[in-house]
């Protein structure tokens, strides 16, 4: 092959800083699938990538941000919402992506977003969920399965873990879905449609840690993706409380749910300000 | 192609053809693209990049239908798919 002996360009090339590549996420990590995934929703969807901006907390998934060649901010933990909520309210034009990991947005950060989509504000949140904390060494999180290993439970999780859709949902948030990184065509549709539609739009993606969750748990990286490929069920529409995520019932995965209510701003300028919003429409 | 039911038009149907290419340097081995490729195009090499991985290697080009699923499972941006002309490998 002629061809892997030039130096040959990936069609993403023009949105990574590629001069950070090979990136830090470990062999068979699924991040860097969710993350080219979303690249290349943002490329397919039209939208201006000159105001668009991804934003990240901390943790491996946190990373992403500062591998995009977007403006982006790599933020303090589980600070990403609330830093993407004032890019947001200070100019409503930018398109603004959250691209972090279960542990920054649903433990640390877990308040922000329940409230964010409460006030239904105009973000795109992409959540990695790889159930536990990778970066720091495969501690349990609040997305951890009940009786999976981590190192904080060696003899098995005794708790429950946060139904990710279902807490968004109950929370108001205008889009919900679930999808794995092996849903590589039904993700990157699902992120182009959260992209180009108003509202708070959350889309958590199932994705294999080798390093801290597979090693314990008995899951080499094939063996993760063999399990979604084996135990997912597509159920567009079902309801968030239907949606499953174990591995003896079954994973659910879709675009679970879809309303239009008026966003944060709208909401805003509307009642406090009503006369800008007349000037502005 | 391998059908289990042949289409009423796949005399007319053309399929989509792909070149693909791989990026060594950056391919850290972990052979989602080899194992969920859907032709079967790609197979483990026997060579290893500077990291100490091996990358995947083209074992049967004409396959491919450049569906692109190899270059968004992959999360190294190592791998990719460009379309050929219908009859370029004819
Ligand atoms: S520790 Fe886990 S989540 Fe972090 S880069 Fe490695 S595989 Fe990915
Ligand atoms: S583009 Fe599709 S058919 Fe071609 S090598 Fe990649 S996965 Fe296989
Ligand atoms: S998916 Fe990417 S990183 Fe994994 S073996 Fe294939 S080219 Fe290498």
């Amino acid at each position: 092959m002629e061809k892997s002996k030039k130096k040959a360009a990936h069609p993403l090339d023009n949105l990574l800083r590629t001069d950070r590549i090979p990136h830090i996420w470990c062999a068979g990590c699924g991040i860097g699938t969710v993350f080219s995934s979303s690249l290349i929703a943002l490329q397919g969807s039209g939208i201006d990538l000159k105001k668009t901006v991804m934003v990240s907390g901390i943790g491996c998934s946190g990373r992403a941000a500062g591998y995009v060649k977007l403006d982006s901010y790599h933020t303090t933990h589980g600070r990403a919402i609330p830093f993407a909520t004032g890019m947001k309210l200070a100019n409503p034009e930018l398109n603004v992506v959250v691209f972090s990991g279960d542990g920054d947005l649903f433990a640390i950060g877990g308040n922000h977003f329940i409230h964010a989509a409460r006030r239904n504000v105009d973000l795109t949140v992409i959540c990695v969920n790889n159930l536990n904390y990778g970066m720091t060494g495969g501690q349990a999180a609040a997305t951890t399965p009940s009786m999976a290993k981590t190192t904080t439970t060696p003899m098995g999780n005794p708790e429950q873990p946060f139904s990710l859709p279902l807490l968004a949902f109950a929370s108001g948030a205008s889009y919900v879905a679930r999808w794995t990184i092996l849903h590589t065509r039904d993700l990157t549709k699902s992120i182009e449609e959260a992209l180009l539609r108003k509202g708070f739009s959350f889309i958590e993606v199932l994705a294999p840690c080798p390093t801290g969750y597979g090693r314990r748990n008995r899951e080499a990286p094939l063996e993760t993706l063999r399990l979604y490929q084996e135990r997912t069920i597509t159920r567009n529409g079902a309801h968030p409380t239907e949606a499953t995520l174990d591995i003896n019932k079954g994973i659910t995965v879709g675009k679970f749910f879809e309303q239009d209510r008026p966003t944060c701003v709208e909401m805003y300028d509307r009642t406090c300000r009503p006369s800008f919003s007349q000037e502005s429409a | 192609m391998k059908y289990w039911r042949i289409p009423f038009d796949v005399d007319e149907i053309q399929t989509s053809r792909g070149s693909v290419t791989i990026i060594e340097e950056r391919c850290k081995g972990c052979g989602y693209c080899i194992a969920y490729c859907p032709r079967d195009v790609l197979e483990l090499s026997d060579r290893y990049n500077a990291k100490g991985y091996r990358p995947p290697a083209v074992k049967k080009p004409e396959a491919c239908v450049n569906c692109h699923y190899c270059e968004i499972i992959c999360p190294d941006f190592a791998i990719f798919s460009e379309e050929l002309p219908p009859d370029a490998m004819e």
